[in-house]
């Protein structure tokens, strides 16, 4: 047999209408560190989530090998029980638990009687909390600590369960670099003590740093595996977008005018931690009848930067200068930043666009009662009328305006988000992910409408994770990294090496 | 526009279109019937109570008097529904309204009865002490961002404590007639078997009703939307005439309209418009079914939760005025239990927990179905203990069958 701790062998992973995972092949050393890149939507999240039983036995085809015996999970105690531990991006710990409840928890030390040890949990727990090199009180409740140390804990709380294998979903995303400096040299510490890692990132530097191989993953199938000596930027970012790009976008001829929209020097602040930056001195502009992109990789800060110049929906301690057709304005509030003729339509419809449990009809209206109102009376009537000329002129799939918009699917809700900023008569569009959770058909839809807004003289950001996306839309594209603007390309110069170089593009340090 | 998506777009839907024309009639009038019975299933459920009733007391539940009486005895907490439904669309609740009511009615009684102060003066003082009240709560909810169920379980005690300091242990009353009639005055013309004014009032009501029925169909028509089948419509033109008719008959036979009664008829109708026709009232619904969503369209959801709370102050007190009045006694129990009735009359009459459903209307007959519950039972003689049985299995049961019907209906 090999010396691989782990092989996974032809995982496929359907979900209905889409191939998430396609015949992916991985095979993993014991004692090295894995990493496993890919663009957002790859497939490497639900690798992981295969791998570590949350998505059981049987729900995927292929085999797992884990110390040379085929495994089949059924849910993450299974996993866990044989030594493999994921880290999720998202960190499940409970702020208001200590330290050491929080390793110790659905683990819990029991002395006489069945009833916990509380001496003993938290003993083992500064035990390991030295182990990972933090110094602080078992004691403390998590809340009370940084994110950087909170990834810590859960490291720590994966040692307690004498992990072989530790699975790290982009630890570094949320932290800054000091905190990242000192993560890398911990899973590099924890390969000293013969644990195997898989890291997943997409930040190249850091691959590089504590990588012994790198695994490419691309619309859900594995490019190559490379090996340390042989890894180099290039070869992994050619792997990561080579796919050829059909005719997936309508022709769209720019009739470009005047700026519209310039953004001077745009900072914006964590909400909580006020201290981090979260959008850095962004500058840009958008003229009348372009399209611009602004790319980014997850946590570059694109919603950040919209949300906050949308009424400061986001983010503390925000300062910079917004101007509409040469002419400062204020954007304190929603309702300022619409009067002005700005529109964002969210990354996150379900949560932040619709009210679901209202009618197709009353979500058009929401953001521009004003227009209907009459003798100080919403004219009903013509409120029907006007989104039943928005369910024909998008294309809204259903039979009458008074549909849940619950009930409709992705693309008609997204249709509907976008039918309510287009009734607000913007002159600036923002688009947060436009086509996420959408099917193709209809994204092709969602792009012959900016078009044709865009036509219509105004000017619209769109903002998406699929940089394959904004290359066949946009005029004009921003790359975003670390909150910064790294670099603006018009469309002809935007090749996906030159894009994802800028959107890797790190601080100096 | 050249759209290379194979789509359907171009076949535009009629409302209520059908691929087999001779099916279409008879299932599209039974389908609008379902779903008006479905959407009145609460006003189905009032009718259903009062049946039953009648038939136990042998017809006393539907005497003339009995029915002058179930809208007097009644009306504050009509009153306080419709405010207590607005709060709960917008996702809110308030449980100090029944302090709020004790503790106005006893600033009323100071002012008529203490200091002798005209009526009219009394009424104004006691409304703008719950407006005061009302911004109060309104601040630490919306400005402050305390939940409302906090605030206003502090305010129940609070203005509790305060209606007792206001009345220093002793009750106030013998208040001036126009005072009292607020409570239990009614309006006639003379020595009538059958009172004229009131009969006009209710042939009047069912003439503005219709025509306006048939103006707001008239209109849908002309914008092309679907409207229900013209058999159907008369029926249900005619039942709720009938109804009114009977109604009028009743308070015609007896004293007259209640002056509850006037001032629960302008709410109703001034808070319906509210809610269903203003921006307001628009904004309230957006904010009880998605505030994020509603914050990031531009509406200013702090404020709309303060004057909320404003109105929901003044209505509390207008209850209260109403409940001393009745009552010719400003007393410390006063308003005990009030906000539970108003808040069942709110969610039996269809509005939703998390808020974002919920209509005056339904409020009003959520709060008669209690009414003639209390009324019947008291009637037939049964004690108060079963009583509370009856009336919270009555809500739990109403409440339940909402969230069954919704999750049928894929709600979720």
């Amino acid at each position: 047999m090999t010396t691989n701790i782990l092989e996974m062998r032809g995982i496929t992973k359907t979900f209905p209408g889409v191939k998430a995972l396609s015949n992916v092949t991985i095979g993993v050393e014991r004692g090295e560190v894995h990493a496993i890149c890919g663009e957002n939507g790859a497939g490497k999240s639900t690798l992981m989530k295969v791998l570590s039983g949350v998505y059981p036995h049987g729900t995927y085809d292929g085999d797992i090998v884990f110390e040379n015996e085929t495994v089949e999970f059924r849910d993450l105690t299974d996993s866990e029980a044989k030594g493999i531990v994921i880290i999720h991006q998202e960190l499940a710990l409970s702020p208001y638990l200590s330290i050491a409840e929080n390793i110790f928890l659905n683990n819990e030390l029991k002395g006489r009687g069945g009833l916990i040890d509380w001496n003993k949990t938290n003993f083992e727990a500064s035990k390991l909390l030295a182990r990972v090199g933090l110094r602080e009180n078992p004691t403390t409740k998590i809340m009370d600590i940084g994110v950087g140390k909170q990834q810590l804990v859960e490291i720590a709380k994966a040692l307690s369960k004498e992990v072989k294998l530790l699975i790290l979903d982009e630890p570094t995303a949320a932290l800054n670099d000091e905190d990242s400096d000192h993560l890398l040299d911990l899973i590099l510490h924890l390969k000293g003590q013969g644990i195997t890692s898989i890291i997943i990132s997409h930040k190249l530097n850091e691959i590089k740093k504590v990588a012994d191989s790198v695994t490419v993953i691309r619309d859900g199938k594995t490019i190559e595996t490379i090996a340390k000596q042989d890894v180099t930027e290039d070869r992994i970012i050619k792997d990561m977008v080579g796919r050829d790009l059909e005719n997936r976008y309508p022709d769209h001829t720019p009739d470009i005018g005047e700026e519209l929209l310039r953004v001077e020097d745009w900072t914006a602040h964590h909400p909580q931690d006020t201290s981090r930056v979260m959008v850095d001195n962004v500058n840009l502009n958008v003229r009348a009848g372009e399209i611009v992109g602004i790319a980014g990789l997850m946590g570059a800060g694109r919603t950040e930067f919209a949300m906050s110049l949308f009424g400061q929906s986001y983010g503390s301690k925000i300062t910079g200068k917004v101007f509409l057709r040469g002419k400062e304005i204020k954007t304190r509030t929603v309702a300022e930043a619409i009067d002005h003729g700005i529109a964002y339509a969210t990354e996150d419809r379900k949560t932040y666009g619709l009210n679901l449990i209202e009618d197709i009809k009353r979500n058009i209206s929401m953001a521009s009662l004003k227009k209907l109102e009459k003798y100080g009376l919403v004219h009903d009537n013509e409120e029907y009328a006007v989104a039943n000329e928005y369910r024909k002129s998008m294309n809204i799939k259903a039979p009458s305006v008074l549909v849940k918009t619950g009930k409709l699917s992705g693309g008609n809700q997204q249709k509907v988000v976008l039918s309510k900023w287009i009734y607000s008569d913007p002159d600036v569009l923002i688009l947060d992910e436009p086509t996420r959770g959408i099917d193709v058909g209809a994204k092709y839809e969602i792009y012959m409408i900016i078009n044709r807004l865009a036509a219509s003289g105004k000017g619209i950001i769109v903002i998406s994770s699929e940089l394959p996306e904004l290359l066949g839309i946009c005029d004009r594209v921003y790359a975003l990294s670390e909150g910064r603007i790294t670099g603006e390309l018009p469309i002809a110069e935007a090749t996906p090496e030159a894009m994802l170089k800028l959107m890797t593009m790190e601080k100096p340090r | 526009m050249s759209n290379p998506t194979p789509t359907t777009s171009e076949e535009v839907q009629l409302p209520g279109g059908n691929l087999n024309p001779v099916e279409n009639k008879f299932t599209d009038r039974l389908s609008h019937v379902l779903a008006d019975l479905g959407k009145n299933g609460i006003f189905i459920a009032l009718v259903a109570v009062v049946v039953l009733f009648s038939i136990l007391t042998n017809g006393i539940l539907l005497r003339p008097q009995n029915i002058s009486n179930l809208v007097v005895q009644n009306g504050y907490i009509l009153v306080l529904a419709i405010g207590m439904v607005m709060v709960i669309i917008a996702g809110h609740i308030d449980l100090s309204v029944g302090s709020v009511a004790a503790f106005v009615g006893a600033c009323s009684g100071v002012f008529a009865v203490q200091w002798g102060l005209p009526w009219w003066l009394s009424v104004i003082l006691s409304l703008g002490i719950g407006a005061l009240v009302g911004v109060w709560q309104g601040f630490w909810i919306a400005f402050v961002g305390i939940p409302a169920f906090i605030v206003t379980l502090a305010g129940m005690l609070i203005f509790r404590g305060l209606a007792l300091v206001v009345l220093g242990n002793a009750n106030i009353g013998s208040f001036p007639a126009e005072y009292r009639a607020l409570g239990n005055g009614f309006v006639s013309v003379g020595d009538f078997e059958l009172d004229p004014l009131t009969l006009g009032v209710g042939a009047l009501a069912i003439v503005i009703l219709i025509v306006q029925q048939v103006r707001t169909r008239r209109g849908r028509q002309k914008y092309g939307q679907d409207v229900e089948p013209m058999v159907w419509f008369i029926i249900k033109l005619v039942l709720v005439s009938a109804a009114i008719g009977f109604f009028t008959w009743s308070l015609a036979s007896y004293k007259g309209i209640p002056v509850t009664l006037i001032i629960l008829a302008v709410l109703v109708l001034v808070y319906g418009i509210v809610m269903n026709r203003t921006v307001f009232g628009r904004h309230i619904y957006a904010i009880g079914g998605n505030r994020h969503a509603a914050e990031l369209s531009g509406i200013k959801t702090r404020r709309v939760d303060f004057w909320l709370f404003v109105n929901m102050g003044t209505l509390a007190a207008l209850a209260g005025l109403i409940f001393t009045a009745r009552l010719n006694l400003a007393g410390p129990k006063a308003g005990d239990g009030f906000e539970l009735e108003a808040i069942s009359a709110a969610f039996i009459g269809g509005a939703a927990v998390q808020g974002g459903v919920g209509t005056i209307g339904g409020a009003i007959i959520g709060g008669l179905i209690i009414g003639v519950l209390n009324n019947g039972m008291s009637i037939l003689g049964i004690g108060i203990e079963w009583q509370q049985v009856v009336k919270g299995l009555v809500l739990l049961l109403a409440v339940a069958f909402d969230v069954y019907n919704r999750r049928r209906s894929g709600g979720n």
